[in-house]
């Protein structure tokens, strides 16, 4: 699997069982232990504040990025030292959804540079929450599963006023992070606020080879309050403004020069609706995405471009639970709206002729709505979950310009393109003390992402060849199965797990030889197409054993496979991976030593541009010390990554960009109780 | 909202009163001009005549297709005459001969009977030492006159060329010009072409049921082409060459081509290789 930074993943909280009980208790009032019990998902703690444990913490103040990587089941797509793309189950954005707080937001790069995820900071949130294929459903129709990041808030506890400042400096790409932040809260009302400024240059692969234009620079401000209106009611509110400049993308070919988000929202709360339903919460939300490509520091590019590109989303959500016998329900209404639009002018470099220009999004709206509602039965003994989800999508090409562009490629094309969506899952978990089985079954599906249905000519890097969208596509259906069993004792936990996706009308790009490309130097043109099937199948073994009861041991090997209806490679599925450590933790010090690594990749598709990922193994160590002081503390941890250096990369980097050689990081965060 | 909707009617009364004041006080047709919009290219003035020529685009003569609107006013009293017949002969007189090039019939607009429309294709520019001019024979109120004027012809501000003039491999000397689009879009649009083959010096006609195959390519941006172009093959109505072209974003196009004459044999152009960027016979636009 992946891991340039091994070192975090006894952060992963598996299940309630290790689950700290304060972060359930940050909800307003709802408790859905038992949710997560039943439901396969994994939940990275990303704040420690409110864990009060900062050992769990690999990394205090490591990017979201490294945090998400630790997940067993998501691997990071990287292009740079930054705004890494996640992928659950070995699928891409377009197959996931990816919500903030359960918030609706798209990137607005057309070439995949700034994922959802690189428009917050650790700093803003409080975890991360994983579900994987339709279990994850509750804010948007996926195939391959949603990454939820929860905001970190003051949630009305009485703490008072309390802050932190925090610093951390690695080594190998000199990258320097400060943050601050000061939040007051009492039962009637909170307000948090951060801030984190991180600035890294070029990065040195193993063997001190510089990776150029790995460089970034970017802050982060978020601010979020709440305020109890009635002892049964409360306003929320947060604002991030997240800014990045000067990132460098090493695996492509072009910078970025600016990629900013402002992300707001209003939510309102009440303890109960009409009576019986439970825990009505209610948000209206709004984001605006930028991002502003640029070659201008690049030498020897055959053509300057500006690429730049607007996401804006509207949204709402409310939802309600309702608590019956032995029924658990929650029901969800929401919807948004998303503008995207990008556009693409190339100046020729004969001065004298007019700068080519096109729109690559052609100012696509997309109007969705949807109903979900799950149902968490108790069968005396075991439990089943049963949720679904239907939406209405329209897809509208607002601007004549593109529209007019698109029908070059498709004469009859609609202006406007309605689609339904629908998901139904079924989810089921049985205890026989020790032993936990859980299976599921499921059927969803979506609709072409923005690129798919309406990209033009944008180029891909990895494979080297422009891609076309296409309107018409056939939504992709999934179905799928999967099921885990785990046998759990005191001193050791075994699981095993895997998942089965058959996935219809699987959209992929295939070359039309009869099409010129636009892209200096690329090698053809790919049109968006439904395979008509494919599958992915995805298992792994993990294991945790408690030496003593500081002292732990935890490992985990993985195998995937992704094949077409011709049986086929899918491309950017994970070779043989695994990853294994020892952690020590007494309260006052910790201590870990890790190893990732993964096999030689043997099924890779050339066609996609993939050639053979080789093997490697990476060690980590890494130390933690409480200090205290009065009624504040300082946290203190130090560190090394590939400790022996090794140059390697893994499948989902990008052209074979090599990973971060060995680095030393330290972090520092002091806090004032 | 009473008051809004009383203001709104009194407001629409009043526009509507002044307009039909400026309609009813004044002579006929010849008030509105009917060229207002469009641009004098020139005014030749003989015979106690002005011949006025417009272009809805061009400023000027230019190298290429021109299409021209005609009206003759009598200086003396201002008036425009209705149906008159004209014949119009440009001559381009080089240092070691004289020719003419494709021209249209001169036929009355079908709106305005003081105007008449056709087209010239220049294939060439003025310079200091060759220079066109034209010759008008015209009939107004039954007496014939002619007027010979030199004219400025250029190459168009752009300096793209519309217009081919070439030697076929039939040993057949040819005029090929575009006559749209000239708006270009990012879309797929219609191209228009006229073929011309000359009889002689002086005169020139249609050629019918030839093709011209069309390869439209950015040569500032790898040399690529668009998908979804048809060649341009003749209609008899317009006789002209009609087919689509492509363009998949702003910018300069060179439109190679390829003139193929009716049993598909290539008089003139290549194709478009990894070594051959450019077919010797081409369009070029930049929008």
């Amino acid at each position: 699997m992946e891991t340039g930074r091994p070192i975090n993943y006894w952060v992963l909280l598996l299940g309630i069982c290790i689950f700290p009980k304060d972060i359930g208790a940050q909800e307003l009032v709802l408790q859905r232990d038992s949710v997560i019990t039943i439901n396969l998902d994994e939940v990275i703690l990303i704040s420690a504040r409110k864990a009060l444990d900062y050992h769990r913490q690999p990394k205090p103040l490591s990017t979201l990025d490294e945090y998400l990587e630790s997940s067993k089941k998501v691997d990071m797509v990287k292009r740079g030292a930054y705004a890494w793309e996640p992928t659950l189950n070995n699928m891409f954005s377009e197959r996931l959804s990816v919500t903030i707080d359960g918030m609706k937001i798209f990137g607005a790069c057309t070439d995949k540079m700034d994922p959802v995820t690189s428009y917050v900071d650790v700093s803003n949130l409080s975890q991360a929450h994983i579900a994987s294929g339709q279990q994850g459903t509750e804010h948007g129709n996926t195939i391959g599963g949603a990454i939820n990041l929860e905001l970190d808030r003051g949630n009305f506890k009485d703490t008072g006023l309390y802050g932190g400042v925090e610093t951390g400096f690695e080594s190998n790409n000199q990258m320097g992070v400060v943050g601050a932040e000061l939040n007051y809260s009492n039962p009637n009302f909170y307000v948090d606020t951060d801030i984190i400024y991180r600035k890294a240059e070029n990065y040195f692969a193993g063997g001190d080879q510089e990776v150029d234009f790995s460089q970034f620079e970017k802050y982060n401000f978020s601010a979020n309050g709440g305020y109890k209106i009635a002892e049964d009611q409360a306003l929320t509110g947060s604002l991030i403004y997240d800014e990045a400049r000067d990132v460098g993308y090493p695996a492509l070919t072009m910078d970025v020069s600016l990629a900013r988000a402002i992300i707001a929202s209003v939510g309102f709360e009440q303890n109960t609706l009409w009576g019986s339903l439970r825990n009505w919460k209610s948000k209206l939300y709004f984001n605006k995405v930028t991002h502003v490509m640029d070659d201008t520091k690049r030498p020897d590019v055959p053509i300057h471009m500006d690429m730049p590109g607007w996401s804006d989303t509207y949204g709402f959500y409310t939802q309600a639970a309702l608590q019956a016998k032995k029924h658990q329900l929650l029901f969800k209404v929401d919807g948004y709206y998303n503008k995207s639009l990008a556009e693409m002018t190339m100046y020729p470099n004969d001065p004298n002729e007019l700068p080519m220009f096109m729109l690559t999004w052609p100012d696509v709206r997309t109007a969705n709505g949807g109903i979900y509602a799950e149902d968490e039965l108790d069968l005396n003994g075991s439990f089943l979950k049963i949720a679904t989800r239907m939406t209405v999508q329209n897809q509208n090409v607002a601007d004549e310009f593109g529209l007019n562009s698109l029908k070059i490629f498709y004469p009859e094309m609609e202006k406007s393109k309605t689609r339904f969506l629908k998901s139904i899952s079924g989810q089921w978990h049985k205890m026989w003390m020790p032993w936990h089985f859980n299976a599921g079954l499921s059927y969803g599906d979506r609709a072409p992402s923005v690129t798919e249905g309406y990209g033009f000519y944008l180029f891909n890097s990895f494979d080297n060849h422009d891609y076309i969208g296409d309107p018409e596509l056939a939504n992709e259906k999934s179905m799928e199965a999967n099921a885990k069993i785990s046998w759990e004792k005191s001193k050791l936990k075994l699981s095993a797990e895997a998942n089965y996706f058959h996935i219809a009308d699987y959209i992929i790009g295939e070359i039309d030889p009869s099409l010129s490309v636009m892209t200096i130097g690329a090698e053809g043109v790919k049109i968006y197409k439904n395979l008509e099937y494919a599958n992915l199948f995805n298992t792994s073994l993990d294991v945790e054993y408690a030496i003593l009861p500081e002292l732990k041991w935890s490992g985990l090997i993985s195998y995937h496979r992704g094949t077409d209806n011709n049986g086929g490679n899918i491309p950017f599925i994970s070779p043989f991976s695994y990853r294994s450590g020892f952690q020590f933790d007494n309260r006052s010090f910790s201590a870990a030593l890790r190893v990732t690594g993964a096999g030689k990749q043997v099924n890779y598709n050339p066609e996609f541009g993939e050639d053979q990922t080789k093997a490697y193994t990476v060690c980590s160590l890494t130390f933690g010390k409480t200090f205290n002081f009065n009624n504040d503390s300082m946290y203190a941890k130090f560190g090394v990554e590939n400790i022996f250096d090794e140059n390697y990369s893994t499948y989902t980097d990008w052209k074979n960009i090599p990973r971060m050689g060995r680095n030393f990081f330290l972090t520092l965060s002091y806090s004032i109780n | 909202m009473k008051t809004i909707k009383l203001g709104l009617i009194t407001f629409i009364a009043a526009i509507g009163l002044s307009s039909c004041s400026s309609d009813g006080d004044d002579s006929p047709k010849n008030e509105i001009d009917p060229l207002a919009e469009f641009n004098l290219v020139t005014n030749i003035t003989a015979n106690g005549h002005s011949l006025e020529l417009y272009s809805e685009e061009k400023t000027g003569f230019t190298t290429g297709y021109n299409e021209l609107f005609v009206r003759i006013k009598n200086t003396a009293d201002d008036t425009y005459y209705a149906n008159p017949e004209i014949t119009w002969l440009p001559v381009m007189h080089m240092m070691s001969m004289n020719h003419s090039c494709p021209i249209s019939e001169v036929n009355i607009t079908d709106d305005y009977d003081t105007v008449a429309k056709g087209y010239i294709v220049f294939q060439m520019p003025g310079n200091a030492d060759e220079f066109w001019d034209i010759t008008f024979t015209y009939t107004v109120a039954g007496q014939e006159f002619s007027v010979t004027e030199t004219i400025d012809v250029t190459a168009p501000s752009d300096g793209k060329q519309t217009v081919s003039s070439f030697m076929g491999s039939d040993e057949t000397r040819y005029v090929l010009a575009m006559v749209e689009p000239t708006d270009p879009e990012v879309a797929v649009n219609d191209i228009e072409a006229l073929l011309y083959k000359m009889d002689s010096m002086m005169s020139f006609s249609h050629v019918e049921n030839y093709s011209v195959a069309l390869d439209p390519r950015m040569p500032g941006m790898g040399n690529h082409s668009s998908p979804n172009n048809e060649d341009l093959t003749y209609d008899a109505a317009s006789k002209s060459y009609k087919g689509k072209l492509s363009l998949t974003m702003t910018g300069y196009w060179k439109l190679n081509l390829k003139l193929l004459n009716s049993t598909g044999e290539v008089l003139k152009g290549e194709d478009i290789t990894e070594e051959n960027e450019a077919s010797s016979l081409y369009f070029e636009l930049e929008f």
